[in-house]
């Protein structure tokens, strides 16, 4: 369909279609705020139980805070990853999609990026309440960035999966299963990283890790982008 | 009904001989090792299982990407295949390296880049099952699995390297020397031999087990259509 059109017709209908897409999710969002509530909520509960469950006292939270963050980053994302593409195959809007004269890549960049930001605006949520509540400042640059690639990379490989898990029958179970040892490398890096930045670290100690993190956002972008294709074919 | 090739035959048969000779090299051609002793043996095994492992991880990985690109569903059979021999060998190579752990390192497990990458390999081979069984469009079932394929294909090296970052920047918890240097060795000649003869005999193991799935994955394939005929 697309290969019909002029090459810079082409790239502007494209860019237009991912945000097409992504501002119907969100625009979506804001009026029934079903996923955003859910997932806050799930993540201020996380971090609750955390607190009973390490004993958060003043030295624990120095080695234990960027664990907690990331557990309860990776358990709100799949949460929101899940619901975000139950709702288009249960109202059939998935097959509404895929029969838009547009590339199908596009529909796979147009859930990035409002999956993404139902992440970010997760986490721009519970990092000032974790700050508040266990009195650390987590107000840091380089956690920041830190979050924002591990979120890339993280939603960039759970858009693909969740497309794939939506399709199954034990659909709600099926995508933690699937994305949880795929995306090990980003825990691993985030954590240390964040960990790092918290603890005052210099910047060229923790330069492998940002590094990683940068490939792997890459890479995975690259291969969802090549096998979408084949994710959303009926 | 295809008959069982004759070169099939001969690898079952070479797969058994050999293996009872590399048994014999392990356990009796070759020396004893000075400190650890006979749980030592050991490794000839562990490390053979851990290769064939790693064979279909490979072999897996390509015909995921194969049945990508061609869509010939050949490839799917190919690709079950590897993934099945790769998660039985792998869970014997844990086993066995655990095995050799206890005595050596003085604990069954430990998180250590290679034991952590196989173990992560393991649950992403279960996870590709659970997969496969909650599909029941072969089509659809065929193209996630290839592209879940692809996706730890390419995931699993990186752990690899993540999870050996993480071992060498950190500080060692138990124990003065890295858990990796602990229960090394060199081989001496003797033990070349028997090491390389096991590796050789596994792949033999591997090629021989790899066809027979692959021939079962076919004959399942068929006797599903005559199934379909039938109810018609």
């Amino acid at each position: 369909m697309a290969e019909k059109q002029a090459p810079v017709a082409k790239s502007s209908n494209f860019i237009k279609a991912v945000f097409a897409i992504a501002w119907k999710d969100l625009a979506a969002e804001l009026r029934s705020r079903e996923l955003l509530s859910a997932m806050l909520v799930f993540g201020m509960l996380v971090i609750l139980i955390f607190n009973f469950a390490l004993k958060l006292d003043a030295k624990t939270r120095i080695t234990a805070t960027s664990g907690i963050l990331w557990v309860t980053f990776t358990f709100a994302g799949t949460l929101g990853l899940n619901r975000s593409m139950a709702v288009e195959k249960d109202r059939g809007c998935l097959d509404g999609l895929l029969l838009a004269p547009v590339d199908r890549s596009s529909i796979y960049f147009g859930k990035l990026l409002s999956n993404l930001a139902f992440m970010f605006i997760v986490e721009a949520i519970v990092l000032p309440l974790y700050s508040l509540l266990y009195n650390v400042n987590l107000f840091n640059p380089g956690l920041l960035l830190v979050i924002l690639l591990g979120s890339v990379g993280y939603i960039a490989i759970g858009t693909l999966l969740s497309a794939m898990a939506v399709q199954t029958r034990t659909r709600d179970v099926m995508l933690p299963i699937l994305l949880f040892p795929v995306i090990i490398p980003v825990v691993v890096a985030a954590v240390e990283a964040s960990g790092g930045y918290l603890q005052g670290m210099d910047i060229s100690e923790l330069r492998y890790w940002i590094n990683l993190l940068l490939v792997y956002d890459v890479i995975f972008i690259a291969i969802a982008f090549m096998v979408f294709d084949y994710v959303v074919e009926e | 009904m295809n008959k069982k090739p004759v070169i099939l035959l001969v690898l079952d048969i070479l797969s058994l001989v050999f293996l009872a000779v590399a048994a014999y090299l392990a356990l009796s051609y070759a020396p004893m090792e000075a400190t650890m002793g006979n749980v030592q043996k050991v490794f000839y095994f562990h490390v053979a299982n851990a290769w064939v492992g790693m064979l279909g991880f490979i072999s897996a990985g390509v015909a995921g990407i194969a049945y990508l690109r061609s869509g010939n569903p050949k490839w799917d059979i190919v690709e079950v295949a590897a993934v099945e021999i790769s998660l039985v060998f792998f869970l014997i190579a844990i086993l066995l390296g655990s095995i050799w752990a206890r005595p050596a390192w003085n604990t069954w497990w430990t998180w250590e880049p290679r034991l952590t990458t196989a173990a992560i390999t393991e649950m992403i081979y279960l996870a590709y099952f659970m997969l496969r069984n909650g599909i029941e469009d072969p089509n659809r079932r065929a193209r996630f699995s290839a592209v879940y394929t692809l996706v730890g294909a390419v995931s699993v090296p990186i752990t690899f390297m993540a999870i050996r970052l993480f071992r060498t920047i950190h500080p060692v918890v138990i124990g003065s020397q890295s858990a990796q240097a602990q229960g090394g060795f060199n081989m001496s000649p003797d033990m070349e031999v028997a090491f390389f003869f096991s590796l050789f005999t596994f792949t033999i193991i591997f090629a021989d087990l790899f066809w027979h799935r692959i021939r079962l994955g076919n004959l399942a394939n068929k006797t599903e259509e005559l199934k379909l005929k039938v109810m018609e």
